[in-house]
């Protein structure tokens, strides 16, 4: 075991984990453990574009872009946090340029902006122009500039460091954040992080779903040991499917193509979303589009030789646009489809996307406990994290702004606490005694069950019971196959056993992790009998503001896999919408 | 550094159903874990994989379902994160972007895929390697903007034409393939190789940069550009169709005309 001694600990190497170390970096040591190298992770995949009413092109402003994201988030979207998300919108892209960020320009060399969904002028009129793009790598161009000015910075990285689990201390005031343990890749030999501040920027969990635009260790490891410390996630039911992913692959197509002018069409060439949205149609939000895409399967106009996909056509955009707007989108088809998109429509189905909810943490990221306590010292930013500026649907765009916006306010917060206590508080005592236990646990003979065969049967059940449309039936099936898989679970068999770079390992304890994450997924969509956002019931079509306007909690009752999950609920916070209907 | 053995691994119990059109491949790893190992050997797994598969999910096939103890680094698995670079019948590639129906040579009944670390790099692992010297390269060209004075409050401006200078040399995902494909890198490690020059390339053609100098100064050094000897390696392995040479032949027109 080796000992380690910072003020602030960022767990996650991502764009939040980054942005957030950029800050917390200048102001007190700090270090930043990653299970992977900095610019491996998946922000880097983000492609279309970060939101923010510069009004370069035309006229927009910042309180426009706060109604689009708390009525894009089917108003479960806590007003007061994405007010200050849409208003520091504009100087988190200014931050960016400054920083280096290659961002496309208009003739007059200003930072271009172009159309998303969801994001319109004066509440909801016509889209408008808002998000500032880099072609259709944004969100490359975020990490690097992000790692480089850390390397400018100096940060300290220690890469391949998986975090397994955080210290707390309890005090007379409830439970202190104090540090993390970490599992070093390379030597397979835990590490103990004292710190005064700890950040989790962990990303998300897509991994629970067969078909999904995530990364293969997108695996919700931050979710999972925050849970497990008997602390809350909330709205963990609500989880984006993003309409355009490569049919069969679900390979992210980014809604910019939407945004330049693409077109969805069903198999007899129909615009189909005209039907659904007839004001802003394919540019309405991911949840609308991808339901409609849904229906559109379910009733028989699908194309292709088995009708289960649409198609999205981007053929009268010109291979001009195309090279030069969204390089790698086309680059995807073809690569992977085989399919041009210059001269032919592209299979699409919806894909897995992005988690809305997560650890529930305030507008400094600070973590909460349950409604109204804070855990000190310990912090959330970017998708792991839900503020929540999301809601029950997320806009395109607003990820990449959520993880600048929140994770330099968790940098300055965490930092600023950091440089306030004069001395670290105690670690608990054996800090690092649960991860030796987990691991050699993990390592040793116990069954025969493969990792593999428990993660594909978890994929397959939660793809066909818990994505896009949901019912009681398909749920409780849902719950069924996770919890049977729990328990085959405890008797895996890792077939690595040496101590060097032991992937193996990693992959069976990620497993766990989802296992976690995909049964209170499922918990709370049973649980929310109504139609919101991205958590569309069948059986309960409305969306029920009586009952369900308010956030769901979920905790941990007692240890292990198995254990019972406790649903609570936290009001939504109001300050100047009304809930409406949502028609665009 | 030659091969020892040829070894069928055994099956880490019963496979997965093979799906309709499945061929069966031979795939030769190069495997070698210095926890256990006194020199490397060759491995080779006859698996079924689909034409449309990604190299990737052969290895993952094997991983997952003959040898957990095959070992290598993926993320993302299309083609953006560069974790998994590695040398696939000779050629520095990301196994991701790889399809197993472009391989497959037409006419030929060859079905033998052969793997192998990225070269140049100390393995650590099977097919990973210790990727520290790499960073380490990028990290000493100044891999970031540099202005001095104030900061305007807005945007800086840049022109259309002034962004699409240096529009090619953004692309890069950091995986190696142009550095780990470069013969001068595997014979003189403390070239900075290809990807650390695209870095700087990136900046020194940025119209906001001012830190050209400084750059150009630390590329003119020994183990700088003038090393490079215009193979095309680095080009070919670009996965992201970076015009790698050029861009190093563009900053040694910089450092002999200072101009850029």
């Amino acid at each position: 075991m080796q000992f380690h001694k910072y003020d602030v600990v960022i767990i996650g190497a991502g764009g939040a984990g980054m942005r957030a170390a950029i800050e917390s970096g200048q102001r007190a040591r700090t270090a930043v453990l990653t299970k992977l190298y900095p610019t491996r992770s998946h922000t880097g995949a983000a492609q279309g574009g970060m939101c923010a009413a510069l009004a370069n092109v035309e006229e927009d402003n910042w309180e426009w872009h706060t109604f689009d994201t708390i009525k894009g988030g089917d108003y479960l979207v806590d007003q007061d946090a994405a007010e200050i998300m849409a208003k520091e919108a504009i100087d988190a892209v200014l931050d960016l340029e400054k920083m280096g960020l290659p961002f496309n320009r208009t003739p007059e060399g200003k930072i271009d902006q172009r159309r998303f969904g969801g994001h319109t002028r004066n509440h909801g009129e016509a889209a408008v122009r808002r998000a500032c793009y880099a072609a259709d790598r944004t969100g490359h161009m975020i990490l690097q500039t992000l790692y480089q000015n850390c390397v400018k910075h100096g940060i300290e990285f220690f890469n391949e460091f998986y975090v397994l689990d955080i210290c707390l201390t309890e005090t007379e005031n409830g439970p202190v954040c104090t540090g993390a343990v970490a599992y070093e890749l390379a030597t397979g030999e835990i590490h103990v992080f004292q710190a005064k501040s700890v950040v989790f920027a962990t990303g998300g969990f897509g991994k629970v779903f067969k078909t999904t635009s995530n990364a293969h260790t997108l695996t919700g490891d931050g979710m999972g040991i925050v849970f497990r410390k008997g602390l809350p996630l909330e709205d963990m039911e609500f989880y984006q499917f993003h309409p355009t992913g490569l049919a069969g692959l679900g390979i992210l197509l980014t809604e910019g193509a939407r945004g330049e002018g693409a077109i969805l069409r069903n198999a007899s060439g129909e615009r189909f979303m005209e039907r659904y949205a007839p004001t802003i149609k394919d540019l309405a939000p991911r949840d609308i589009v991808a339901r409609s895409m849904a229906l559109e399967v379910l009733e028989g106009r699908g194309a292709g030789p088995n009708k289960d996909y649409v198609l999205l056509d981007c053929t009268h955009l010109g291979a001009e646009v195309l090279e030069t707007k969204l390089p790698d989108i086309t680059e995807f088809a073809r690569t992977y489809l085989a399919v041009d998109p210059v001269v032919e429509p592209v299979p699409v189905y919806p894909t897995a996307h992005y988690a809305m909810g997560g650890i529930p943490t305030n507008v400094h990221g600070e973590v909460l406990r349950d409604n109204d306590n804070i855990v000190p010292g310990l912090y959330a930013a970017g998708e792991c994290a839900c503020v929540s500026v999301h809601g029950a649907n997320r806009l395109g765009t607003n990820s990449l702004l959520d993880i600048n916006v929140f994770g330099r306010r968790a940098g300055i917060a965490a930092a600023e606490y950091a440089l306030s206590r004069p001395e670290h508080v105690d670690l608990p005592e054996n800090p690092a005694a649960a991860v030796e236990a987990q691991v050699a646990l993990v390592l040793s003979e116990h069954g025969q069950e493969r990792v593999a065969d428990i993660r594909t049967e978890l994929q397959a059940t939660m793809d066909a019971n818990a994505s896009v449309y949901r019912t009681e039936d398909t749920l409780k099936q849902a719950l069924h196959d996770v919890q049977a898989l729990k328990e085959r679970y405890a008797h895996i068999q890792v077939q690595d056993k040496g101590k060097r770079f032991n992937t193996d390992l990693l992959e069976a304890v990620e497993l766990g992790f989802l296992l976690e994450l995909a049964e209170v997924l499922v918990v709370g969509a049973l649980a929310r009998k109504e139609s919101r956002g991205g958590h569309a019931r069948e059986d309960y079509p409305n969306r029920d503001d009586t009952n369900f306007m308010r956030h769901s909690m979920f905790y941990k009752q007692g240890e292990g896999l198995a254990a019972d999950i406790r649903l609570d609920y936290k009001p939504v916070t109001f300050t100047r919408y009304k809930p409406m209907e949502r028609k665009y | 550094m030659t091969a020892t053995a040829e070894t069928t691994t055994g099956s880490r119990g019963s496979q997965p159903p093979v799906p309709d059109g499945a061929v069966t491949v031979t795939v030769k790893i190069r495997r070698f874990n210095p926890e256990f190992d006194d020199e490397p050997r060759w491995d080779s797994f006859d698996i079924p994989a689909l034409p449309s598969d990604r190299v990737l999910n052969l290895l993952h096939y094997i991983k997952w379902y003959v040898d957990g103890t095959l070992t290598f680094r993926r993320s993302c698995a299309h083609g953006i994160c560069g974790s998994d670079a590695m040398r696939i019948n000779g050629v520095n590639r990301l196994a991701c972007k790889v399809l197993l129906k472009d391989l497959l040579e037409k006419g030929s009944k060859q079905t033998t895929i052969t793997i192998e670390p990225i070269k140049g790099l100390p393995v650590n692992k099977d097919l990973l390697v210790d990727m520290e010297p790499f960073f380490e390269a990028f990290r000493a060209v100044k891999p970031y903007l540099v202005t001095y004075g104030n900061e305007p409050t807005r945007e800086r401006i840049q022109s259309v034409a002034d962004r699409e200078r240096f529009d090619d040399t953004t692309k890069c995902i950091l995986c190696a393939c142009c550095t780990t494909s470069c013969p001068v890198y595997w014979t003189e490690g403390s070239y900075f190789g290809p990807a650390a020059i695209v870095n700087a390339h990136r900046f020194i053609f940025d119209s906001r940069d001012e830190g050209a100098e400084e750059r150009l100064d630390i590329l003119n050094d020994i183990d700088g550009v003038w090393r490079c000897r215009t193979t095309f390696n680095c080009t070919d392995a670009c996965p992201r169709g970076i015009q790698v040479t050029k861009a190093i032949q563009e900053v040694k027109r910089a450092l002999l005309f200072k101009r850029v």
